[in-house]
């Protein structure tokens, strides 16, 4: 008993002032996710990514399906073409997958995703899931250059090829690590040594932004009752309470 | 008589109504001087009836289980989300207690500092300010409970690393830490006594207090800007010659404050709940998980300028326990004020320069305690902290020195004095210098 208790101490003891050291250690510069959650058609062709390809090893428990009339999808094509996994529209998105065994395959069970928009940020995302590189020495053969030794293997390395991991120097003599695409996916081009990856790009900007959507759906609506809600209060409870202060205050002086 | 009348009349028989509302409201006498910081303790009053109406509405559907759902969430954290997305209006309620949290900070700061400019401590309203240091404690432990419930990393760590603090104890510490979780760790049971404790035990001590530091205020009469006792002059009728009733005048006067506190309240609410990671830290979304301690825990922004000062002591004959002193005498300290201050003014306005320059000196050192308590130390930003430590410790330690005889040149009025444009211009200067320092010294450090 007290040996836990003394291991935990020396556990806080130690994370408390070495918590500096991980955290100013910068990772790579995020580029900035273009991504517009008002944007229905987006967030549909993200939708379809993500049921597709994430949801057989990601749940995203907190999300129904029926949530995604919200996004311009009627009842039939929700159930037409994105339920795989289950035939009730009002059911969450889980995965059939055995977290036991996730966690012997993949060395980690994989995280639901339902808020990870919000804990990571859409530019973590966008970087993350276009970050994958050829890297033989991880069990997978895949790395990521904005998640260091990742368990998750590159899925949709058909779509976008293969990248590799180059150290450049930049203009101030640094060392820097960019990536590099070498073999070309069906989403991606590679013409004159040039690579053109602006179809691959738009998709994983569809999929981040319904991610970002799924980590709050009723974002858009929040914005719209706010805008309401402080009219109502600048435009008649602000004013009202205003005269009404001056009108009683007249005769103090 | 009519019948409203004798209704009350039957009332009045039996209950003290009308006494108690002449008492307290109509002809409770307040100075006619105040100003902008007097808003903020009636506002605290709003939040505190906001944080229980919304807490009410969430308790009807939290659930504090630490245990995993099927999809291998903890119930608690999920039931966050249910709340979220499937509560009707419960997005709404949940960032209103949220924002809440975090603006009862917001008011109850500069309750607290308008109370250090202008004297408000000093006799006779000394249990007015014991009161209400009682209330912050308290407001304290209600914040560090209910940021557990969400059962997030930021929740878990947090109250790891604070529940800890108590282990550094000599001989009872390590007994006290598992008496307070009721486990080991961090667990499922000190998620359910957090959450009694949350909803019950606190507020109801949180209720008990406020109502006792209302009822000193109204035996003693409020301050006021001046620092002068209104209740010196009377009319023939033994009404302060400069007193007006709260009611109507402070009534409708603080509606206009709640009014823009509304707007303020409202647009965090509906466009920026998270705040940029202060109030809703984004580490917060990922579950609680024991195997897995985050690189930086940072606490949440209200308790930075006390969690810097527990960093900035080193530990020495083998034991953390000197920060954590450090940290409750912080507090601590607040409620000594009123028999700290030797001076025989109140009020700023009237105060010498060395009064003057250490506030100026304290307020740098708790802004820039709280900044550098929300980033991760380096060996520069730990030099800092203790500087402004010091500097903290000394303002109320040395007090009784440089407090006694410390008059400026004009001497106290005798009536109090209304605000001038001079005046609202020289406030507005020093509050943006202040934001603009506090923004160059977070960027820069």
């Amino acid at each position: 008993m007290n040996k836990t208790i003394r291991q935990l101490i020396a556990a806080v003891a130690l994370v408390v002032p070495a918590a500096g050291a991980f955290a100013s250690a910068a990772g790579p510069a995020l580029e900035k996710a273009p991504i517009n959650v008002q944007d229905t058609e987006s967030l549909q062709r993200g939708a379809q990514i993500f049921v597709n390809n994430c949801l057989s090893c990601h749940s995203a428990s907190a999300m129904r399906y029926n949530r995604l009339t919200e996004i311009g999808l009627t009842e039939d094509q929700i159930k037409g073409n994105l339920m795989l996994a289950t035939d009730k529209i009002g059911e969450q998105m889980n995965v059939a997958m055995d977290k036991k065994d996730a966690k012997v395959w993949f060395g980690a069970v994989p995280p639901d995703l339902s808020v990870i928009a919000r804990s990571r940020g859409a530019d973590y995302l966008y970087g993350y899931l276009r970050g994958f590189y050829r890297d033989e020495s991880r069990p997978t053969g895949w790395n990521n250059l904005v998640f260091d030794k990742v368990g998750m293997p590159h899925i949709l390395w058909n779509w976008q090829g293969e990248q590799v991991l180059e150290t450049v120097k930049n203009a101030e003599g640094h060392e820097e690590h960019q990536l590099k695409l070498v073999k070309a996916g069906t989403l991606t081009k590679l013409e004159n040594g040039k690579a053109n990856t602006a179809e691959f790009d738009k998709r994983m900007a569809d999929l981040t932004n319904f991610m970002v959507y799924m980590a709050e759906p009723m974002q858009v609506k929040r914005q719209q009752i706010g805008y309401m809600v402080l009219l109502f209060l600048s435009l008649l409870l602000l004013p009202l309470a205003y005269f009404l202060k001056k009108e009683y205050w007249k005769d103090v002086h | 008589m009519s019948k409203g009348q004798q209704v009350l009349n039957w009332i009045d028989d039996r209950f003290p109504l009308s006494s108690m509302l002449k008492e307290h409201v109509t002809e409770y006498y307040a100075p006619k001087n105040f100003n902008f910081w007097y808003f903020f303790g009636s506002l605290a009053m709003l939040v505190l009836v906001i944080q229980i109406v919304t807490g009410i509405f969430l308790t009807m559907n939290y659930k504090p289980d630490g245990t995993l759902n099927g999809a291998g969430i903890p119930v608690a954290f999920a039931s966050v989300e249910y709340i979220m997305r499937d509560v009707a209006g419960g997005w709404v309620i949940r960032y209103m207690h949220s924002t809440g949290a975090s603006m009862f900070f917001v008011v109850v700061y500069l309750h607290m500092f308008r109370g250090l400019i202008y004297g408000s401590y000093k006799q006779p309203r000394e249990l007015v300010w014991v009161f209400g240091t009682l209330i912050f404690l308290c407001l304290m432990a209600e914040a560090f409970m209910g940021y557990l419930l969400p059962w997030g990393q930021m929740s878990f760590w947090g109250a790891q690393v604070i529940v800890n603090l108590f282990a550094s104890i000599p001989v009872i510490g390590p007994d006290l830490s598992v008496f307070i979780r009721g486990d080991f760790v961090v667990g499922d049971a000190t998620l359910n006594r957090f959450f009694a404790l949350h909803v019950i035990a606190v507020p109801l001590i949180l209720l008990a207090l406020v109502v006792a530091h209302l009822i000193a205020l109204h035996e003693v009469g409020s301050n006021n800007p001046d620092g002068v006792e209104i209740k010196k002059l009377k009319d023939d009728k033994g009404i302060p010659l400069d007193g007006i009733p709260f009611h109507p005048y402070y009534t409708v006067k603080d509606v206009l404050g709640v009014a823009v506190f509304l707007i303020v309240f409202s647009a965090i609410v509906f466009f920026a709940p998270e705040m940029g990671g202060y109030f809703l830290e984004h580490p917060n979304f990922d579950q609680a998980d024991p195997l897995k301690t985050p690189a930086h825990i940072a606490p949440v922004w209200y308790f930075t300028p006390f969690y810097a000062i527990l960093r900035a002591v080193p530990s020495f004959a083998g034991t953390q326990v000197w920060g954590v002193l450090a940290m409750g005498a912080a507090v601590v300290l607040i409620a000594f004020l009123p028999w700290l201050d030797k001076s025989p003014v109140k009020s700023i306005r009237y105060r010498g320069s060395k009064f003057k320059t250490m506030l100026v000196l304290f307020i740098i050192s708790f802004i820039g305690l709280g900044i550098l308590g929300a980033l991760p130390s380096t060996n520069v930003r730990t030099l800092v902290a203790q500087i402004f430590s010091v500097v903290y410790f000394a303002f109320f330690l040395a007090m009784p020195f440089y407090t006694k005889n410390d008059v400026g040149s004009t001497p106290v009025p005798t009536r109090v004095t209304m605000s001038t444009p001079a005046r609202q211009v020289r406030f507005a200067v020093l509050v943006v210098v202040t934001l603009v320092a506090a923004t160059l010294f977070a960027k820069f450090i």
